[in-house]
């Protein structure tokens, strides 16, 4: 099937070299961090991870967001979404690669990456996140081929990748679960120190990740004609909303208890983030711009009129994905080191290099899903 | 065969790549152990000759985690009774002084970089 | 009577699986890739005390905020430094092992704006080498760890530069090289080495000075503003100026047990 990856129109192979052209700025803004080291980023003692970890954070939940298709089509035999499973599985395929990436440029001595194997440690929640994150983008790569192949010969997919199916819907719940732990378990953090954060991360991630999916397959069928079936993205886009719903709520339960409790160093970092603090506040616009998107996001995709027709859906669906990717890609992580443990204000802001590595490893995720898609779309226009 | 001539290329480019050390090295001069700096200080090394030229880097290698996690400072010879602090600048440096006329010599033959100094400071290094 | 040799056997079955995964379970905890390293978890390291070296229970440090002076808390942090070749770097990418900090920063809890006027103004910040380490909690290599003395210690041979332990920290005793230090070191102390780029650092309660006979460099030069010793010996300097004085810890309510004890 690989093959098809490599036939393609003038604009494919555009977009391909468009990708490659980027990841070769991203490959020589790294070659700088290599060379100088993370100093090269904004991050700083206090504010000791930053855009790296957060988009990491985020495009676990985007990855986590395949589960959304899986469970209405293999747990409630919802046929309709079968024609676009398989974009859901290879969208996680290059979300997770994405994640992995994020992590590997993240760290300070990237040639002592294998020390974690090396001296596995079930008591860091890093080590369970590489489990997890490695589990599910093999659960995902082995699930999307062999239904894909399966697809190609006409033939029912074989049994025993039904476990794997199966496996694929907890193991979702997982990841984005373990990435959340990384966080909420540490002392002295107060804006990570809930047990609600977790829960936020999957319902942020439930709203980001099919919003994310809606918005591709609307680009993939403007390209290649692909037919996702009729009001399938609209249903799609029920889930985008309800989650965010939740999302919002939970948010809200956080806002009531971090201040009716006035507990200072809870209070801190949301003060820092939505009002600025102590005339710091280099994310409080930011940060409200994302409660609008999301807020007006809801309101375009309750009304079931808005769903159904494709601009408005895909607006929607912009609005949610881009107000989830400013609260977990850019407040989540700066936020929680803002005050820092003495209570003092450093900010942080990515550094360009920084951004230029970051837009180089986007580029080689979406490489991966271009060709994966490219490979799925291929397949079923071939059957057809 | 389909696509014949295509693939014969890319074989014999594939097999010229691979093959290049030992083509490029026809007719140069074999390998020659470098002349190291004697030892004036001690007569004889924490373990024998023969012994440290081959495992000296594992030796370096496990006195590392056992300084480091361990605790562990005392290195019982097995050639002379004597005991020795495992450290690579306060003992192995303390004779070997000159680090570009010992370690490097050998390290640069064999093209080998070790990162000990990227951290552990050499002794004589600091006073230049 | 069947029943009973069935229960025998069952008995005999969990006996002998009991049997056979107590040693695998002992493993797990110890006995890792060094001698005293959990194979998986993190467990305290055993350390082997030399001749000179000395050594206590558990280790821990007595700050009398009141003995502190402008001078003495210049000599502390500058022996500090140079013993351990801490680099001196400008800006928010500083690498600080000892440090002057407010006391309202460092107690963040526990002061009020009516302290007595002639109270310490301001105290040292250092590593708390806490009994629950959060940093060893969530090292993914064990590269930072706790040995039997309590200390807190960095393996930099280990370190990836994951950053998660200074998250993890909730004094902000952790430091990052997010570059070369060697720059920005004014002289080098040879007997000790520097860090490379990409590791986290940190006081490590002068662990190579106790190995030979020495105190903490910085209760050397301190003029008895600090003290160190052996938190479970009664007699103990540590120990007398506790029973003596009034002292407080750093956030004791996070469970983190540190033992630095700030005499107010």
């Amino acid at each position: 099937m690989l093959e098809k990856a490599i036939q393609g129109s003038k604009i494919y192979w555009g977009w391909i070299a468009t990708l490659l052209l980027l990841m070769s700025i991203g490959a020589a803004c790294y070659w700088q961090q290599l060379s100088h080291g993370l100093t090269i980023t904004g991050l700083s003692r206090d504010v000791s991870w930053g855009f790296y970890i957060a988009q990491f954070t985020f495009l676990v939940g985007v990855a986590a967001s395949a589960v959304m298709l899986v469970i209405p089509k293999y747990l409630h035999n919802y046929q309709k979404f079968s024609k676009i499973l398989i974009l859901g599985e290879f969208n996680a395929v290059a979300m997770v690669v994405l994640c992995l990436l994020f992590i590997i440029v993240d760290l300070g001595s990237p040639q002592r990456l294998m020390n974690v194997l090396l001296h596995p440690t079930p008591n860091s929640i890093l080590f369970w996140d590489m489990v997890v994150l490695n589990g599910y983008l093999l659960i995902n790569i082995l699930v999307g081929w062999v239904t894909l192949e399966a697809e190609r010969k006409q033939v029912a997919p074989p049994n025993w990748i039904k476990f794997f199916i199966y496996l694929s819907i907890p193991w979702a719940v997982s990841i984005h679960t373990v990435t959340a732990f990384l966080y909420c378990g540490l002392p002295g953090r107060g804006y990570w120190l809930t047990a609600v954060l977790a829960a936020r991360f999957l319902a942020s991630a439930f709203a980001a990740g099919p919003a994310f999916l809606i918005m591709v397959t609307y680009i993939v069928k403007i390209f290649t004609g692909f037919d996702p079936g009729k009001g399938v993205l609209s249903t799609l886009g029920k889930t985008v909303v309800y989650a965010m719903c939740v999302n919002l709520f939970l948010l809200l339960c956080e806002v009531f208890t971090v201040f009716y409790s006035q507990i200072p160093s809870h209070m801190a970092h949301l003060q820092y983030l939505f009002a600025g603090y102590h005339g710091h506040g280099v994310l409080v616009a930011w940060m409200w711009s994302a409660i609008i998107m999301g807020v007006v996001g809801i309101l375009i995709l309750l009304v079931p009129a808005n769903r159904e027709r494709d601009n408005m859906l895909v607006i929607g669906c912009f609005l949610i994905f881009l107000g989830a990717w400013i609260d977990k890609g850019l407040g989540m992580i700066g936020g929680g080191f803002v005050p820092n443990p003495l209570h003092e204000i450093t900010e942080y802001v990515p550094s360009q290099l920084e951004l230029g590595v970051s837009l180089g490893v986007y580029a080689t995720g979406f490489l991966v899903l271009t060709i994966l898609y490219k490979i799925a779309i291929g397949v079923k226009a071939e059957v057809e | 065969m389909y696509h014949k001539s295509k693939i014969l290329t890319g074989l014999a480019v594939f097999i010229i790549f691979m093959t290049y050390p030992f083509w490029n090295n026809i007719g140069s001069a074999a390998y020659v152990r470098p002349e190291l700096e004697k030892v004036k200080k001690a007569k004889e090394c924490v373990e024998s000759v023969e012994f440290m030229r081959a495992e000296h880097m594992s030796m370096l290698n496990e006195w590392r985690d056992e300084v480091v996690r361990d605790a562990s400072h005392e290195y019982h010879s097995t050639v002379n009774n004597s005991v020795y602090q495992k450290s690579l600048t306060k003992t192995c440096m303390d004779c070997h002084e000159n680090k570009d006329k010992f370690c490097d010599k050998c390290h640069d033959s064999v093209a080998v970089d070790p990162y000990c100094w990227d951290c552990h400071v050499d002794p004589k290094g600091v006073q230049k | 009577m069947k029943t009973v040799r069935r229960d025998f056997l069952k008995v005999a079955a969990v006996t002998a699986f009991g049997w056979g995964i107590c040693p695998t379970v002992k493993a797990l905890a110890s006995g890792g890739a060094r001698p005293s390293e959990g194979l998986f978890f993190a467990s305290r390291h055993a350390v082997h005390v030399g001749p000179n070296a000395l050594k206590a229970q558990r280790w821990a440090m007595v700050i009398d905020t009141t003995k502190l002076n402008e001078k003495v808390v210049q000599d502390i942090v500058q022996v500090c430094h140079t013993t351990h070749n801490v680099p001196d770097i400008s800006g928010q990418q500083n690498i600080k092992w000892i440090w002057e900090a407010p006391m309202e920063n460092l107690f963040l809890d526990d002061l009020h704006e009516f302290q007595p006027e002639s109270g310490a103004k301001t105290a040292l910040a250092l590593c708390n080498h806490c009994d629950n380490p959060p940093c060893v909690r969530v090292c993914p290599t064990k590269a930072t760890f706790q040995r039997e003395d309590g200390i807190v210690i960095m393996d930099f041979h280990r370190c990836i530069g994951c950053r998660y332990c200074m998250a993890g920290c909730p004094y902000g005793s952790r430091s990052f090289n997010f570059q070369d230090p060697r720059p920005f070191i004014a002289k080098t102390t040879p007997d000790f080495p520097t860090r490379t780029k990409g590791v986290v650092e940190k006081c490590e309660f002068c662990a190579e000075r106790l190995a030979e006979g020495k105190m903490p460099a910085c209760v050397e030069v301190s003029e008895g503003a600090l003290a160190f010793g052996d938190l479970a010996d009664p007699e103990s300097e540590v120990r007398k100026l506790l029973a003596e004085r009034f002292s407080i810890r750093r956030s004791p309510t996070l469970g983190t047990n540190p033992c630095v004890y700030y005499l107010v």
